[in-house]
């Protein structure tokens, strides 16, 4: 019998419909490998198997009866702990919200139950989801489960702030989880760990109940281990909400019934300003490659011009510090979470004291930046200045996609890095995103899709762009990359 | 610009952060790596630019004047909105008293 | 322009005073501005908060198409410039009743921008000609929770009843130089307000609320520095914050002391303002647009609807009043003066004229007059308001219509108008039940007349020597020959007649 943990959405849904296995063993076989991981890789900051095989017997039943079973039918998924989720420990990451249950459900993820989806747990992130490579959370790093193919047993970070979620999705403790990306966020741990992630378009799935981190950048996305079943989980995870004045009112398309990967009279764009001095000789390679399988594709290779691109990172390093430090501002102890009241301390020194404690260290490095580039006599060069760039970066993605249709370029500057080797430079570790966060800025649809190895053995991610709301033709370009490349690489279990 | 540890300290209490002097030593450095790294946004020409006000063009909707219209949006829910609460005293939450 | 004359007598001279007020009221709206949330007053400690309210994580605004409409409305009531694109903005500060951190408001593009309104002359409180006080603009934002501070020996309690509901903030420019100009502003808009039905009006229950700026120089020198006395909460308090204030700032100035600018508080227990110790804070309030929401962007569809939903407001009002109804500028002001007053004047105007099938303008200055000298009165009497007046509008009329057909005089028209406070019963039963109609056939009353005058016939005999102030005398006695029912006029011609 087939390994069930190593089926992927679509998979399980044709199988669980079609009485190939039952949802409940599919999802007890998870729950199985969930708490086998657990102490090595911390993927998980708590586990629900009791949700997930609750989920998975209602679908068991609905078949039972002969009903339709959701897009997202008899599917366990992993749940990033940056949602709300009702009375489920929500704490993204933070000793803040540590204990913290809400009375609600986030949009997006009432969405997914809807779907029939259940969840296996909450999974582990940067703290407030503000880091690349999972070591802020609270509690404890992600681990890994890749490693570098020299022997050596060096711990490498899965990514961030989606890290729980990427390891999790290599590692099989589930087939499909949920990220959040404000800065490439899903789409950086995704190439970490040779999975698959997209970041739609701004405002395709609803903010309401996701830990606000930076308002202007935040959107949620799936991440799986193929095109087809971020597909699906889009359609199921997107919609207009109400709730969220973000929120574009489209209608969704069916994104999975009209996956191809033929790319005849399509042009793909290559950013030149991308091949940046000292580019990772292993990445310029696999960017090539995707080169090479898009024109076998059909499609017509142009080189385009993003003339901003240096100042994405600086842009957004403003932009989204200074949302953080206003969005983090109602955890101050009053109404949930952490309270940390010193003796005889008045109401502004429990606020100090509570967000003294409750933050870590990048979470406060990242308050005290916006706080300063939103304070007086500072607010025009640094905010509005940013907002300026912001346009004119986003202008540059307008240009280019009057030439072509999609973009191409690498998800991220390297492989994955062992943990520890950046935690010290703040800078360096923001250099992650230098590829990531020009079409975060810009609103616009993105995906990464695992390349191939790199030397060390270590997965690389290729990275499509597209025009806002054009998720097909991200996902297109995205099998017709995954078609090529074949990637059939899983981390070898050692956990 | 740069910051000194007077200027973080202040930044520190506007954003109602406890930190040491030890801490606010730290800082100093780290944020002017960082301040320094993003002042190079000031090279960038931007007197025709505006500022970007939305990100993917949208309109600001506007909701009808309907009392508790959505459970997730409306009142009446004292006992969730408490559920969580350090010090949820009487209905109310507890703080610290203040003088005003 | 006749210029206020108000001054602050100082020893080392006169001082002028600068007013400018922040006027806070609440916009009248079932739920909160971006949450769904009730806004009622008076409800149960945090049993009207929604998850928003409460600034749970993850939660967001939408904003209330109602509280935009009546901002809009309030702004087209002053003549003010109404912008099609503004924007909200966060206002960043900690306090207990502010759940999310920052106020979401509006400073760069306000909904409202540049008007104006005028206050009347008013001799006696020293006001001596009309004045237009500036509006620099009218923004919407979030009211904050309530704390309470004497429930509990160590804590404050927070209750986040109020935390969302949508506030228009009125900024005035510093026109104001006298306490009675202020109140006369504040009195004036929310005269406005209440007409538009944008806010309540009611001060005790905070729907209005005053930051008042003061400063104080001598005449002809630049402004002063201010400071700013929070959340003052009626017309006579603004008056007495600004006297008090004032020579405060005059005794500090004079003593050799400089003003600081702060915040102030002011006790009504003692007339007087101090400095408040929570907000001593440095103002850093870092504000920014907020990302949550996009652009506020109205169509002229939208801005149509809410200038075509105005009503007449006051100052045509009254200038109608008095010219096409013929009203004195005094009774045009009373009757004007609030919403419930001119609705239940309008009310009795129309029924009062369609009873005696005349036009309104025909029987306004009777019902006016009566309204005013007479109802009032007797409403005062009882201690009552129009609000809970015994009687209706309808019977109202009914009663001067009598009057004004001559069925009963004036003076039993009070009568009628106790019995009617007493009972509820309609006048025309009244009437007929007590026999009250007036006596107008002139066979009758020349036989009482005719009675009188061979009564008097020593006073007949005076008058006819020159005494004519004797005719009252004869009038009086025929009066209450009849019990008061005689038709005065007929009784005053056939007097006269007789008398020669």
């Amino acid at each position: 019998m087939t390994d069930l943990t190593e089926l992927g959405v679509a998979q399980i849904r044709d199988g669980v419909a079609g009485g190939d296995f039952t949802a409940v063993e599919l999802a007890e076989a998870f729950n199985a490998n969930v708490a086998a991981a657990q102490e090595a890789l911390n993927a998980f900051i708590i586990a629900t198997p009791e949700k997930a095989v609750e989920a998975a017997a209602a679908t068991d039943a609905k078949r039972a009866r002969g009903e339709a079973l959701g897009k997202m039918g008899g599917v366990p998924i992993g749940m990033k702990d940056l949602f709300a989720t009702f009375d489920v420990q929500t704490t993204a990451a933070s000793h803040m919200l540590e204990g913290f249950k809400p009375q609600y459900e986030s949009t997006v993820s009432q969405k997914l139950w809807d779907a029939g989806a259940g969840m296996l747990g909450k999974l582990n992130l940067d703290q407030f989801a503000m880091g690349s490579s999972n070591e802020t959370s609270y509690f404890g790093n992600v681990i890994s489960p890749w490693k570098r193919s020299d022997g050596g047993n060096a711990a490498l970070a899965p990514g961030g702030s989606s890290g729980g979620s990427s390891a999790a999705l290599a590692a099989r403790l589930c087939p499909a989880a949920t990220g959040t990306d404000t800065g490439g966020s899903i789409r950086q741990p995704a190439a970490f760990t040779g999975t698959t992630g997209i970041k739609p378009t701004y405002g395709r799935c609803s903010r309401w109940g996701v830990v606000a981190f930076a308002s202007s950048l935040d959107q949620a996305g799936p991440m799986a281990r193929s095109v087809q079943d971020c597909a699906i989980m889009l359609e199921a995870m997107a919609g207009f909400d109400a709730k969220d004045s973000t929120s574009l009112d489209l209608p969704v398309p069916n994104w999975e019934a009209a996956l191809s990967g033929d790319m005849k009279g399509k042009k793909v764009g290559i950013p030149k300003e991308y091949r940046v001095d000292g580019l990772d000789d292993d990445v310029a390679k696999s960017w090539d490659d995707g080169i090479a399988w898009l024109k076998d594709a059909g499609a017509e290779i142009v080189e385009i011009s993003l003339p901003h691109t240096k100042y994405a990172l600086p842009t957004y390093y403003i932009i989204a510090p200074a949302e953080a430090s206003s969005n983090l501002a109602r955890y101050d102890g009053v109404r949930y979470g952490l309270r940390d009241l010193p003796d005889g301390a008045n109401l502004q020194d429990m606020y100090a004291a509570t967000r003294a404690a409750g933050f870590g260290p990048e979470v406060k490095r990242r308050i005290l930046i916006g706080t300063y580039v939103l304070s007086a006599g500072f607010y025009d060069a640094y905010y509005t200045q940013a907002q300026k760039v912001r346009a004119l970066i986003a202008q540059d993605f307008a240009q280019a996609f009057e030439q072509c249709d999609v973009i191409l370029a690498p998800t991220a500057p390297s492989a994955a890095f062992g943990l520890g080797e950046n935690v010290d430079d703040p800078l360096k570790m923001y250099l992650n995103d230098v590829f990531a966060v020009p079409a975060s800025l810009a609103g616009l649809p993105a995906m990464s899709v695992p390349a191939g190895l790199n030397r060390e053995g270590l997965p690389l991610g290729l990275q499509v762009i597209g025009k806002a709301f054009d998720e097909q033709g991200v996902l297109n370009a995205g099998l017709a990359l995954e078609q090529r490349a074949q990637f059939a690489a899983k981390p070898e279990k050692w956990w | 610009m740069s910051v000194d540890t007077a200027t973080v300290a202040k930044i520190a209490s506007l954003a109602r952060i406890k930190v040491s002097e030890a801490e606010i030593e730290a800082m100093v450095p780290e944020l002017n790596g960082i301040l320094a790294w993003v002042e190079q946004l000031g090279e960038v020409d931007t007197s025709q630019v505006e500022p970007m006000t939305a990100v993917i063009p949208n309109t600001l909707r506007l909701r009808d004047d309907v009392i508790d219209a959505d459970p997730l949006t409306g009142g009446d829910k004292r006992d969730a909105v408490l559920a969580n609460a350090p010090a949820a005293e009487h209905g109310f939450f507890g703080v610290p008293k203040v003088i005003e | 322009m006749t210029e206020s004359t108000y001054r602050i007598q100082g020893a080392t001279g006169d001082w002028e005073v600068v007013i400018g007020l922040e006027v806070h009221a609440q916009v009248t709206s079932n739920s909160k501005l971006f949450s769904s949330s009730a806004t009622a007053f008076g409800a149960e400690p945090n049993s009207q908060v929604s998850l928003i309210d409460a600034a749970m994580p993850g939660m967001l605004p939408v904003p209330n198409r109602e509280c935009i409409r009546q901002a809009v409305r309030t702004g087209m009531a002053i003549e003010a410039q109404i912008n099609k694109w503004s924007r909200f903005d966060r206002k960043n500060y900690f306090y207990a009743d502010l759940p999310q951190g920052y106020q979401i408001s509006q400073l760069y593009h306000p909904l409202v921008g540049e008007g104006s309104l005028t206050i009347e002359a008013d001799e006696k409180a020293g006001i001596p000609a009309d004045k237009v006080i500036g509006i620099e603009r009218i923004h919407v934002e979030q009211d904050a929770g309530k704390l309470m501070h004497d429930q509990h020996p160590t804590m404050s309690y927070v209750d986040l009843n109020r935390s969302g509901v949508a506030l228009m903030e009125i900024v005035s420019r510093p026109d104001m130089t006298s306490p009675a100009e202020a109140g006369a502003y504040v009195a004036k808009l929310r005269q406005i307000l209440r007409y538009v039905g944008s806010c309540d009006g009611n001060m005790d229950q905070g729907s209005m609320r005053c930051d008042v700026n003061v400063s104080v120089r001598k005449p002809g020198e630049p402004f002063g520095t201010r400071t700013e006395t929070k959340n003052v909460n009626s017309v006579r308090f603004v008056m007495q914050t600004i006297e008090h204030e004032a020579s405060r700032q005059v005794d500090v100035l004079e003593s050799g002391g400089k003003i600081v600018q702060e915040t102030r508080l002011f006790d009504p227990t003692t007339g007087s303002t101090r400095s408040m110790r929570s907000k001593e804070d440095a103002h850093d309030y870092r504000y920014f647009p907020d990302p949550d929401l996009l652009p506020l962007e109205l169509d002229d569809a939208f801005l149509e609807e809410c200038r075509a939903s105005l009503p007449e407001l006051p100052d045509a009002k009254r200038a109608r009043y008095v010219g096409e109804l013929g009203l004195s500028a005094y009774n045009a002001a009373v009757l004007t003066a609030d919403v419930e007053t001119f609705a239940w004047f309008e009310a009795l105007l129309a029924e009062t004229a369609s009873a005696q099938d005349k036009a309104p303008a025909d029987v306004a200055k009777q019902a006016a007059n009566w309204l005013i000298s007479e109802f009032f009165g007797a409403l005062n009497k009882l201690g009552k308001s129009l609000e809970d007046s015994p009687i209706s509008h309808e019977q109202a009329a009914e009663l001067l219509a009598l009057v004004g057909k001559g069925t009963i005089s004036g003076s039993i028209a009070k009568q009628v108008l106790e019995t009617m406070f007493e009972t509820g019963d309609n006048a025309g039963a009244i009437v007929e039940r007590e026999g009250l109609k007036q006596e107008s056939d002139t066979g009758a009353i020349e036989a009482k007349v005719d009675e009188i005058l061979a009564a008097n016939a020593d006073k007949v005999a005076q008058y006819k020597d020159g005494k004519v102030a004797l005719f009252g005398f004869f009038v009086g006695q025929t009066m209450k020959a009849m019990a008061g029912k005689g038709n005065p006029q007929v009784v005053n011609e056939i007097l006269k007649a007789k008398l020669g």
